[in-house]
């Protein structure tokens, strides 16, 4: 089976979520992801899903729980490119992923890793108390 | 002189059934509805709306109906520009349709089967459900 | 696995917007013997029906100003009744089913492209209506001496063509219904302006209401006017809404929600006294989100946000 490849990104790892992801692959990056924040020891995460044109609510409750996840290991995950018509649409189905820092795109994605990893090891926010 | 006979646009041919007895089948189940929308002239945000409560309808017959059947066709309205899909399953239907269908109950928490967020995207719903013999949930979502 | 019916049990109250069907009382066509005697005599009459309709139409609709050619609504009524035709054959009284689409689908047709012409609704039901007087004459001359065959016979054709004058008007509405949103949509785009303050700070006047449709709207342009400058901060002025009750405060939740799932930041200004006094007593929880009186103290906040202060941590 195919699996969404994970790339490495100075401290940060680097994930591009399809157009199309089935359950199965949503499962199988979960798993990749946290194997690979522990091996690599990497302090952010950042998940490109601009190409994803619906996100409903199964796809919704794993990107929170992939952020869950990491901050337990340590690492910050921050989600860009979530396309207008998606935000409305999961907003609407009644999730905000209110656990889930969300950036406009990969650049502003990366300065906000940046910022959270000088700030030393994890901001404590909203984001951090919010679990 | 104007043309007196409609052209067919294909978009009033009858409705299609699809199963959904998989993961993939639920994939493929969106890119239809997708189709559908699409040619019926929805706004993307409309679009949107409809492929994703149709995966939400998707997964439920999948996860809870133990696999179920899918039908895309014309709204039921006569004049309706727009795009039905129904789901249905022969599972075990659901206990509490009150609980299943109150606001607020699968908000953010994993559980349930998001039937109120479904039913807040699109322009019709409709629901059945008898325990023991199944669900089925026939939504609309109309080019206005 | 076995088809299910149309769901008569758990229907969720519909959208009392929405105008009740009119053809759902003419549905009821009885289901019980086969049509086969109008599927032979609209095959083997064809021509004598047809004539006899448009004559018919030709009649009823004489001073109606601006008659269309003979040979349009002919060639009109031809595809219809050769739809209709194959229907019936098939044995299905059942208006509803598959059979039935392509003559559905042509009566939408007529009755919309008679409505750019000019016909009122009603002149198009009673074109299609005055089709009972073609049949009503075939069938008499062909069971004229069997008064109960006759009698039954006018039974199903008179429900049949009910049903089809009666979609010409659900047809009809559901143009109009079409027009008026579109009105509506272009309405609401144009009252619900995005301006941009600064390099990453957007603003929106919301003036009147916030209901469902509204809230529809103000969120693709507030969130298509944040991808397109780049936005972090969105100033949302709610100085103009008049009143602000449970709905438009949750209309609001869902705006900032979908705000921030863009990476962006709402700020809510203009928020009055008595708006606060409501939100509490309404037990609205605004959380986190940022509140100002006015636009200019939203503009500060907005300005700190996005790093005119260099040292400031941005929310978003």
């Amino acid at each position: 089976m195919q699996r969404i490849p994970i790339l490495e990104l100075g401290e940060s790892l680097f994930v591009t979520v399809q157009v199309d992801i089935d359950d199965q692959l949503a499962f199988a990056l979960q798993d990749d992801l946290m194997t690979k924040i522990v091996a690599t020891g990497a302090k952010g995460v950042l998940i490109d899903i601009s190409s994803m044109e619906i996100v409903d609510s199964f796809l919704g409750r794993m990107l929170a729980g992939i952020a869950s996840m990491s901050r337990i290991l340590d690492a910050e995950v921050v989600v860009v490119g979530m396309r207008p018509v998606v935000a409305i649409t999961l907003v609407e189905l009644g999730l905000s992923l209110p656990g889930v820092r969300m950036a406009l795109n990969v650049d502003r994605g990366i300065a906000m890793l940046d910022e959270a990893l000088t700030a030393g090891g994890g901001l404590d926010d909203e984001y951090s108390r919010a679990e | 002189m104007t043309n007196t006979v409609a052209p067919n646009d294909g978009t009033t041919q009858g409705p299609r059934l699809y199963p959904i007895l998989s993961d993939n089948d639920v994939v493929q189940f969106r890119h239809e509805v997708r189709a559908a929308a699409v040619a019926a002239g929805l706004r993307l945000i409309d679009q949107t709306k409809l492929v994703t409560a149709a995966s939400e309808l998707a997964r439920n017959a999948l996860e809870h109906g133990g696999g179920g059947l899918g039908e895309i066709g014309p709204p039921e309205a006569v004049g309706r520009r727009g795009v039905r899909v129904i789901v249905e399953d022969d599972g075990p239907g659901i206990a509490d349709l009150d609980l299943a269908l109150t606001d607020g109950f699968s908000r953010d928490n994993g559980m349930g089967m998001g039937l109120p967020g479904s039913r807040r995207l699109v322009d019709s719903f409709d629901l059945w459900s008898e325990q023991g013999v199944g669900t089925c949930v026939i939504v609309e979502k109309w080019a206005l | 696995m076995a088809r299910r019916p149309n769901p008569t049990l758990a229907t969720v109250p519909d959208d009392p917007e929405s105008p009740a069907s009119p053809t759902t009382q003419a549905q009821q066509v009885s289901a019980t013997t086969s049509q086969s005697l109008l599927a032979e005599l609209l095959l083997d009459r064809r021509e004598q029906v047809l004539d006899a309709w448009v004559q018919a139409q030709a009649t009823k609709l004489e001073r109606r100003s601006g008659r269309r050619p003979d040979a349009d609504v002919r060639a009109e009524c031809e595809a219809l009744l050769d739809a209709l035709q194959s229907a019936v054959a098939s044995d299905s009284i059942d208006v509803k089913s598959p059979e039935y689409v392509e003559v559905t689908r042509l009566v939408d047709f007529m009755s919309k492209d008679r409505a750019r012409q000019g016909y009122s609704p009603i002149e198009t039901a009673i074109a299609v209506f005055s089709l009972k007087d073609s049949l009503l004459g075939v069938l008499e001359e062909v069971c004229g001496d069997q008064p109960e065959l006759l009698v039954d016979e006018i039974k199903k054709m008179n429900a049949l063509v009910d049903y089809l004058g009666l979609q010409t008007f659900e047809a009809y509405m559901a143009g109009r219904e079409e027009v008026i949103v579109s009105q509506q949509q272009s309405m609401l785009a144009l009252s619900t302006p995005v301006v941009k303050l600064w390099d990453g700070i957007v603003a929106l006047p919301l003036i009147g209401t916030l209901d469902t449709d509204r809230t529809q709207t103000v969120m693709e342009n507030l969130l298509q006017a944040i991808v397109e400058t780049e936005s972090q901060v969105a100033i949302i002025d709610i100085t103009g809404v008049v009143t602000v009750d449970t709905a438009v405060a949750q209309n609001l939740l869902k705006t900032v929600a979908a705000t921030r799932l863009m990476g962006a930041e709402c700020i809510i200004s203009g928020v009055r006294p008595q708006i606060a006094q409501t939100m509490v007593f309404l037990g609205v929880e605004l959380g986190d989100v940022v509140t100002k009186a006015t636009l200019a103290d939203a503009f500060k906040v907005g300005l700190k946000m996005v790093g005119a202060d260099q040292t400031a941590v941005g929310r978003a």
